[in-house]
């Protein structure tokens, strides 16, 4: 159960929102939508801990998630709106580390977006889609509970996009929360959605 | 632990990938290094003289080159989040970016030191003293330049402020690395010298990844 209320968020001197609150059970998803500019990976980026909260709490399972941002990190994976691939590495290269700690082999993680037959290319040669996908892969190497997504199927094919929504079924399964933000249709049966209007 | 050392393997394999830019660091010291005789002439006695201040000053501005792209590059593709979220302690990162630094810069730099001395007629039996100095110099060097490097991330000339940040810093390691070298030249012991770089690389050691890792956390803000 992941738990927010009164979040409050600054960028520079701008307040982006407030009064931010919402719970999402275990197996459960929530979906940001918002008009450009009104927080949404303003709000990813603070449930991940890379940003404080100006005001408000969030917990996990009752706890204070945001006390500790090295544990809130191990909890969550996050697919931003950058891809976060190297140009220069070929596909597995760009896993190798994400890999270091998961159970899952790189193998199996790039077969998860269909990805195998790339894994030798640099990834200066993948389109921007296939690139896309590469970054997604990470999350079948995490075991955090938490996936926070940024506008994930931007680039996709449809197939793409069934691969996913299998990979976040199998989360969710687990117990596993989802929370992405998006403007296009995502493959996320029984999300609730959260509607950021700004501040 | 494993994670640390994925995370050094992951910078030393880009590192190769980028030939260029590790070995650019070593070409302008080697580069800027012959430049010397050029200008100041051949004569054994006057480059004898300032060889070591030679080869230092060289050494901390070819440490110097590789710095901004240090984080640039993982601030600009979103890997700086990645990694920040890879379940190490920001410091930690700083401290696997300062080792691969001296792995790509530091040590290729330690290496070429010797026979640039010898090219610049540097006493024989002061090349210990500089490569003792160099070795202890270039660790806290990488670790100065780290820091240095998170801190001016995000900054919109951050390649300009950079230097302007670090030199300074630097000037101690260089005091003491090039009168190390002198003491050595000139037949005294260079054991105080050297002994005093090591006390730089000690405080240096602890303070500059935890420095480091607070900007890191700061420009991913």
């Amino acid at each position: 159960m992941l738990e927010a209320e009164g979040l409050a968020a600054f960028r520079a001197e701008r307040l982006v929102f407030r009064d931010i609150g919402f719970a999402v059970p275990s197996g459960g998803a929530l979906i940001l939508r918002g008009p450009n500019g009104s927080g949404k990976s303003t709000l990813l980026r603070l449930l991940a801990g890379l940003l404080r909260p100006a005001a408000g709490r969030l917990t996990w399972r009752g706890m204070d998630a945001l006390a500790d941002t090295l544990a809130q990190a191990r909890r969550v994976a996050y697919v931003g709106h950058q891809d976060a691939v190297k140009p220069g590495l070929t596909a597995a290269e760009n896993l190798r580390f994400a890999a270091a700690a998961a159970r899952v082999s790189v193998r199996d993680a790039l077969a998860a977006f269909d990805l195998a037959p790339l894994a030798g290319l640099p990834v200066r040669l993948l389109s921007a889609g296939q690139r896309r996908r590469l970054a997604l892969a990470r999350l079948a190497l995490s075991s955090g509970p938490i996936w926070l997504l940024d506008e994930p199927t931007l680039g996709l094919d449809d197939a793409s996009i069934g691969l996913l929504g299998a990979l976040l079924a199998s989360h969710r399964a687990a117990d596993g929360v989802v929370i992405a933000a998006t403007h296009l249709p995502l493959p996320l049966p029984e999300a609730a959605e959260l509607r950021l209007a700004g501040a | 632990m494993k994670l640390f050392i994925a995370l050094l393997a992951r910078e030393l394999r880009l590192s190769l990938r980028h030939l260029g830019d590790t070995l650019g660091a070593l070409l302008f010291f080697l580069v800027a290094g012959a430049l010397f005789p050029l200008a100041i002439g051949p004569s054994p006695e006057t480059l004898g003289r300032l060889a070591p201040g030679i080869v230092w000053v060289c050494a901390l501005l070819a440490a110097l080159l590789p710095l901004d792209r240090l984080f640039g590059a993982d601030y600009e593709d979103g890997s700086l989040d990645q990694l920040l979220l890879c379940g190490l302690p920001a410091a930690a990162i700083a401290l696997g970016k300062a080792l691969a630094h001296w792995l790509a810069t530091g040590l290729p730099l330690l290496l070429a030191a010797g026979p640039l001395g010898i090219m610049l007629r540097l006493a024989p039996e002061a090349l210990p003293a500089l490569l003792g100095g160099l070795l202890a110099g270039t660790l806290v060097l990488s670790l100065l330049g780290t820091a240095g490097a998170a801190i001016v991330l995000g900054a919109r000339r951050g390649g300009v402020l950079l230097p302007l940040l670090v030199l300074p810093l630097a000037v101690p390691v260089l005091i003491f690395g090039a009168a190390a070298t002198d003491a050595a030249a000139a037949g005294l012991s260079p054991r105080p010298h050297l002994l005093l770089l090591c006390a730089l690389l000690a405080g240096a050691l602890p303070l500059c990844p935890i420095a480091a890792g607070a900007a890191l956390r700061g420009a991913a803000e």
